[in-house]
């Protein structure tokens, strides 16, 4: 018999659901679940309503961290981006040269977070390490583990290090995507460097650009290992970012109800940012296509 | 005045333009007719300045611009593709080359507006090319060409991209267009029609060399050896290797005479060349050289039949109209009138052009 509806889908979605109610839903609400409550170990739980989420908002510690994340995020954004599209203009578009620069740039994408900040932390070290004893040496006085500038000069160097060459590849990938006849036409219109940059190089790159800025922003504004492996959020408080905190107080303190709030204020500020960055950017790009003929 | 003389450019060991002299005069629409590779883009670059000759001259108004580069030359240039800065408007994108050479405002308001209506743009002044569709982005390109007063306007293949419809109405404006401003067009294109309909004067070529010059229409009709033949004609020219012999022509097996203006060509071997629509299925009045072949294919477009044929080594494209119904596999006779037959010789040149378009040649 033909039934023209049955519930055959629901199994071929299941696994999907499984995986992704592990990955993801259950976590989530357990967090949900602590942030409403308050625990005193014992498995024992007493409701405590959005007072969690009071505290959080109200307390000095939060923003604190918060305003380093901005910070961080800002400074990384405004280096890597800038950095990322002239290295990308530098890079040849064809020839031999071509892979091995890509190679070279994809090398840092490889190492992982905590082996980079091993490696910063070890070549920064003043008595044995190489960037550290040379600065020493030329009579400047560099030590991430007691100045607070030299420890958030040291982790935006090692951002940027790590990080800018995906700048640089999604900014490529954009140069590399426009016809040879853009840069023909500017030439016979006697268009300047400056002006082929700013009227078809960026124009092209726009999208890949959005793309390189909000996952740069994402992802710098979860910053965690590199001030962990660096100082463990020091010298004082310096290098706490919201993450580094939320460890603290999660693990360290054992305060399982605010932590779990503030993971959740902590997310939805990255989701709220990224949406703003994508809908602000999206928008400045005149050409939205809903608007008129595409073909 | 612009004049190529000998020019050549040299890649490594090959050379992808050899030896190529033109002249061509204001106001003159040339084509550069080629199939793919034929070095087109090449020459049209090396006409520009994008790219330096190896060898020869290029002389604009009696002095060689050689040394002057691209970007003082006053040229302009439309490609295939539809190029546009893309953050501009299309007012912006018009109005780019006359910013440059630096207007004055009200100037080139006046001209961004009478091109935009030319090229029916004035309601998408505020846009920007993305939200345009291809005709008119191409259009912008085109007014940009316009509006820049260009003494030499190249044209690579402006509208390939572009549907049937659009094509046909550009094809039948653009030379028009550009008349009006004196300059010289050259315009390139894989398409033998398109030479054709726009008119002016074709240049064939092929490999890298300019086989033929002169207007389209005496090439076309009279091209000088094989290879210009075979690229002025789409489907390309059928080819059959005949014997001559006193007044007749044999092929494999067959006999026809010839008409009395080619019983004196010299006794021997030729290469013939016969156009798709000369291949006839149906038995003509005249006497005609009659070859059993074998259907292998057919194409109808509507009001057009193609019948690939074989037969033996060769293989032929016979262009009939309306829709034929015939069956692939099927042997047929096909009928050739050898007063449509082009003869050349052992060396490809052409010795002989069927007698009805001999006066057409200027």
């Amino acid at each position: 018999m033909d039934k023209p509806f049955n519930n055959k889908a629901w199994f071929l979605v299941l696994p999907v659901f499984i995986l992704v109610a592990i990955s993801a839903i259950i976590p989530l609400m357990t967090v949900v679940n602590y942030s409403v409550q308050d625990t005193f170990g014992n498995n024992q739980f007493f409701w405590a309503g959005t007072e969690w989420f009071v505290e959080v908002l109200h307390s000095q510690r939060f923003w604190d961290a918060f305003l380093k994340n901005i910070a961080f995020s800002a400074t990384i954004l405004v280096i890597e981006i800038p950095l990322g599209i002239v290295i990308a203009l530098s890079m040849p578009k064809r020839g031999i040269w071509v892979p091995f620069c890509l190679v070279l740039m994809s090398l840092p994408l490889l190492i992982p977070w905590n082996v980079v900040g091993t490696i910063w932390q070890v070549f920064g070290r003043a008595d044995i390490g190489l960037l550290g004893y040379f600065l020493d040496w030329l009579g400047i006085s560099y030590n991430y583990a007691t100045n607070a500038v030299d420890a958030w000069i040291t982790i935006i160097i090692m951002d940027v290090w790590h990080w800018t060459s995906l700048v640089v590849l999604l900014s490529y990938a954009g140069l590399v995507s426009i016809p040879e006849a853009y840069y023909q036409a500017a030439r016979i219109d006697g268009a300047s460097k400056w002006k082929v940059f700013r009227y078809i190089q960026l124009p092209k790159m726009n999208r890949v650009l959005l793309i390189a800025v909000l996952l740069r922003f994402m992802d710098s504004f979860m910053v965690y290992t590199e001030p962990f492996v660096l100082t463990g959020g020091g010298p004082g408080n310096s290098t706490t970012f919201l993450s580094i905190d939320l460890v603290k107080m999660a693990i360290g303190q054992f305060d399982l109800g605010p932590a779990a709030a503030m993971s959740l204020v902590y997310f939805l500020v990255v989701l709220l940012v990224s949406w703003v960055f994508f809908t602000v950017m999206t928008n400045l790009d005149a050409d939205a296509p809903e608007k008129g003929v595409q073909d | 005045m612009f004049e190529l003389k000998n020019i050549s450019k040299k890649v490594g060991d090959g050379y992808h333009i050899r030896d190529v002299s033109l002249r061509l005069e204001k106001g003159s629409l040339n084509v550069l007719l080629g199939p793919t590779l034929s070095g087109k883009t090449t020459l049209m670059r090396l006409m520009a300045g994008l790219d330096k000759p190896t060898e020869g001259d290029i002389i604009f108004n009696g002095e060689s611009v050689l040394g002057v580069p691209v970007q003082k030359r006053n040229i302009a240039m439309v490609y295939q593709q539809f190029i546009n800065y893309p953050a501009m408007t299309v007012y912006e994108n018009i109005a780019s080359p006359m910013r440059i050479s630096g207007l004055s405002k009200s100037d080139i308001d006046k001209k961004v507006r009478s091109a935009a209506e030319l090229m029916k743009l004035s309601e998408f002044l505020d846009r920007t090319p993305l939200n345009l569709s291809g005709g008119q982005q191409q259009r912008t390109a085109l007014a940009r060409a316009l509006v820049k007063g260009a003494e030499l306007v190249l044209l690579d293949e402006p509208l390939a991209n572009l549907d049937y419809k659009l094509r046909e109405e550009l094809r039948v404006e653009l030379p028009r267009l550009f008349a009006e401003t004196g300059a010289v067009l050259v315009y390139a294109t894989t398409e033998p029609h398109e030479a054709l309909l726009l008119g002016g004067n074709t240049a064939t070529l092929s490999e890298g060399r300019i086989t033929q010059f002169g207007k389209s229409i005496s090439v076309h009709n009279n091209p000088v050896d094989l290879s210009t033949a075979q690229i002025f004609s789409d489907p390309p020219m059928n080819m059959l290797n005949v014997k001559k012999s006193n007044g007749e022509i044999e092929f494999e097996g067959e006999k026809a005479s010839l008409p009395q203006e080619l019983v004196s060509l010299p006794d021997g071997n030729y290469k013939v060349g016969v156009r798709p629509h000369h291949i006839q299925l149906v038995k003509p009045s005249e006497d005609t050289l009659t070859v059993t072949a074998k259907i292998a294919t057919t194409e109808i477009t509507g009001s057009e039949s193609f019948i690939h044929i074989e037969k033996s080594d060769y293989q032929w494209v016979a262009l009939t109209h309306g829709v034929h119904r015939v069956d692939i596999g099927e042997t047929v006779p096909v009928y050739l009138n050898p007063s449509d037959f082009f003869f050349f010789d052992g060396h490809d040149k052409l010795v002989a052009s069927p007698a009805r378009l001999q006066g057409e040649n200027n």
